[in-house]
């Protein structure tokens, strides 16, 4: 079982200004596909066009194979997206931010089980021990690890990543991009912005804009 | 089908069948409004009840009717919008807002006025009156909410939400208003609500509602033509199209 | 147009993917393809703890409303006159309308800080219909601002020398009706949440659509002072809740995908 995400004639106009047009893109399993180019080239919405939640643009997209807009959900269920904002509610503790993403994925969270698997996840990224502490408390790099977090919590084939490496220090650059090249050869997709120079690997293609 | 709509949502399109239709609707409108104002302003009996003051209608019934068409016309083209993203709909609603508004004013004013001579005073809460303000209201939101906006995509679909919104409460609307207003004041006297008028008073009527309508047809027409140019100021063919117009000045 | 797909999906940058494509579908199974399996009930039931939970731990944001809601109360007696009998020939619209600009104050607050943290953006990329979900928060502002509100009118109607008698049906017709105030207010907050200062023209936005609630809201207790039947006036209030219902989340689904996109 293999995924694909295609764009045919890609065309993003925002207010008379062409972003881009005429892209075609083949993204596949395997693959870490970073988007390029300066600030202001529609990386940011390239990247919310790929993750369906622009639907102000022209061209095609399919998912595997299948127009969009006829697997929507399938596509969504498949898809874990970060944005720029790391969409974590301060007021709650990072266990229950992991709870209600779990519970989007489909996942009842008083099972103990789905418990263990936000612990899990909390520990990966180094937040062993803040899993109650109101995520308002916590840094902004700890708050955009609670987000990253969710990579391992919810397994998702298709990562969009808009600047995940904002915030985060050295240390957890380098387990963050581990964790992009194992998911990529486990066989999921990685689609990145990111203004951090990325280790070169045979997984990594660059797609540049503007 | 699919075709004509596409064909009908080029801007280029719809600029030039525009031009063709636009001197039509300013004729009829303006045959129709003299007619129809110098019909009943001079020549129509006066009211057996209010004497020459009734002849406010001729102003006043239009402007309403315009008012709420308006409205529900800014809505259906918002939905046309939305569903198959044709931008001229869009543009059209974005030109006929500020239009409606104005009618609805309008109504309300001479509503005021005619208020004088009936009821001795510029404001009764009467029912057709309060649901022209609120329809006022409605208007100047579906307005402010489009400036609001900093991109212009954004404000044209927010503003079709929000017009269809308000197109299925102004029914709610006018029905609760009426409900509150006999609740209050059961036996009053309303302003158009009357016993069958004679011909010679509804003919200059209707010719002055279709004469309103025609002024509103032919004015979107022409202000959705240079919203056109204006959206699509940097596109071939308008730059194409300045170009002809220069170079026959010359 | 699918016949050239693939044909063209083997030109460019992807034929650097495809070298290694071989070895790793052994692996491929480490990430397999989810069929979307529903679990709405599990999300909505989430959203709605989440929410809960957070309103719950910033009081303040509860109470302001009910505040505000008791000092209008107090300003009208001071500018009008403490008059009782005056003031019970007016209380119910006062109590209706104040209760009104009390719930109104609140709804800027519902989408904004979601807004703010991104977490909207995730709502929106749920695989469930965001319609429920939004549903979910409405129940949710309902619950802890136009309930409140109701169980509060019936004390500050004996403020304002409310008649005997329609207490009960002051709170019920602002139970009822603060419940389609808030779907119908939140089609506005979805509507401005992406602006900087949407706190006036939400209220420029929505009170035209409260008037229907309003007048057969107010209309509910007057005419349980005057000892007509206010089951039509209840019935006509479940009505425009279930239509409500039915439309609002649909535009305000809408409305929220209008606004993340910027």
């Amino acid at each position: 079982m293999s995924l694909c995400l295609q764009a045919r004639q890609l065309a993003c106009e925002r207010d008379d200004r062409w972003l881009f047009q005429g892209l075609d893109l083949d993204i596949r399993s395997g693959e870490i596909v970073r988007i390029e180019g300066p600030n202001g080239s529609g990386k940011t919405s390239l990247l919310k066009i790929l993750s369906g939640q622009l639907s102000d643009y022209q061209g095609e997209l399919f998912w595997n194979g299948a127009a969009m807009k006829d697997v929507r959900e399938h596509f969504l269920a498949n898809l874990l997206y970060l944005g720029h904002a790391p969409g974590i509610k301060t007021g709650l503790s990072p266990l229950e931010n992991l709870a209600w993403y779990q519970a989007l994925s489909g996942t009842s969270s008083n099972d103990k089980d789905s418990e263990e698997q936000c612990l899990d996840a909390l520990e990966s990224v180094g937040l062993a021990g803040f899993e109650e502490v109101p995520a308002g408390q916590l840094s902004a790099g700890q708050q955009r690890r609670v987000a990253l977090a969710r990579l391992k919590l919810t397994p998702r084939a298709l990562w969009v990543l808009d600047e995940p490496f904002t915030a985060i220090d050295r240390h957890g650059v380098a387990a963050l991009e581990k964790q992009l090249v194992d998911h990529a050869k486990a066989g999921g997709c990685v689609l990145v912005t990111t203004h951090h120079a990325l280790t070169a690997s045979p997984l990594l293609r660059h797609i540049a804009l503007g | 089908m699919w075709a004509f709509i596409h064909k009908l949502g080029s801007p280029k399109w719809f600029y030039g069948i525009s031009a063709k239709l636009q001197p039509w609707f300013w004729v009829a409108a303006a045959l129709l409004i003299v007619t129809g104002s110098l019909w009943g302003l001079a020549f129509a009996p006066a009211d057996y009840q209010q004497g020459n003051s009734f002849r406010i209608i001729y102003v006043h019934v239009p402007a309403a009717f315009l008012a709420q068409s308006i409205f529900i016309a800014m809505a259906v083209s918002g939905l046309v919008f939305m569903v198959w993203k044709i931008k001229v709909a869009d543009m059209a609603a974005a030109v006929m807002a500020p239009l409606g508004a104005a009618m609805t004013f309008v109504a309300l004013f001479s509503g005021a006025v005619w208020g004088v001579p009936t009821w001795g005073t510029w404001w009764m809460w009467d029912a057709r009156l309060t649901s022209m303000l609120i329809l006022l209201f409605l208007y100047l939101g579906v307005i402010a909410l489009r400036g609001a906006f900093t991109s212009r995509d954004s404000a044209s679909r927010a503003a079709s939400v929000l017009a269809m919104v308000g197109v299925i409460n102004i029914p709610i609307i006018k029905y609760s208003v009426n409900w509150w207003y006999t609740l209050h004041q059961p036996a009053s006297f309303t302003l158009t609500s009357r016993p069958a008028m004679p011909t010679e008073m509804w003919l200059p009527l209707v010719m002055m509602v279709l004469g309103f309508y025609s002024f509103f047809i032919a004015l979107t027409l022409m202000r959705t033509r240079s919203e056109i140019l204006r959206r699509e100021a940097n596109k071939r063919w308008v730059q194409d199209l300045v170009k002809d117009q220069v170079e026959e000045a010359r | 147009m699918h016949s050239s797909l693939h044909s063209s999906s083997q030109q460019g940058p992807s034929e650097q993917g495809s070298s290694h494509r071989s070895d790793i579908s052994q692996q491929i199974s480490a990430v397999p393809l989810r069929e979307y399996k529903g679990g709405l009930l599990i999300a909505v039931k989430a959203t709605l703890v989440r929410d809960l939970t957070l309103l719950l731990r910033r009081r303040g944001e509860v109470l302001n409303p009910l505040v505000f809601f008791a000092l209008v109360i107090t300003l009208f007696p001071i500018a009008i006159s403490p008059d009782p009998e005056l003031l019970a020939v007016i209380a119910p619209g006062l109590l209706w309308v104040a209760a009104l600009l009390a719930a109104l104050l609140s709804l800027d607050s519902l989408f904004r800080s979601d807004y703010d943290d991104g977490s909207l953006e995730q709502l929106l990329l749920a695989p469930q219909p965001l319609a429920a979900l939004s549903l979910a928060k409405v129940a949710v502002h309902w619950l802890l601002t136009g309930l409140p509100l109701a169980l509060m009118a019936p004390i500050l109607g004996i403020m304002l020398a409310l008649p005997a008698g329609s207490y009960g049906v002051l709170a019920l017709s602002l139970a009822l009706g603060t419940a389609s105030l808030s779907l119908i207010g939140a089609i506005g907050a979805a509507l401005t949440v992406g602006l900087a200062r949407g706190g006036v023209l939400l209220s420029l936005l929505v009170l035209p659509l409260y008037i229907p609630v309003l007048i057969f809201g107010a209309g509910a207790v007057q005419a349980a002072i005057l000892g007509d039947g206010v089951g039509a006036h209840l019935a006509i209030l479940g009505a425009l809740l279930a239509a409500s219902l039915m439309l609002a989340p649909w535009a305000i689904a809408a409305s929220l995908r209008i606004s993340i996109n910027g």
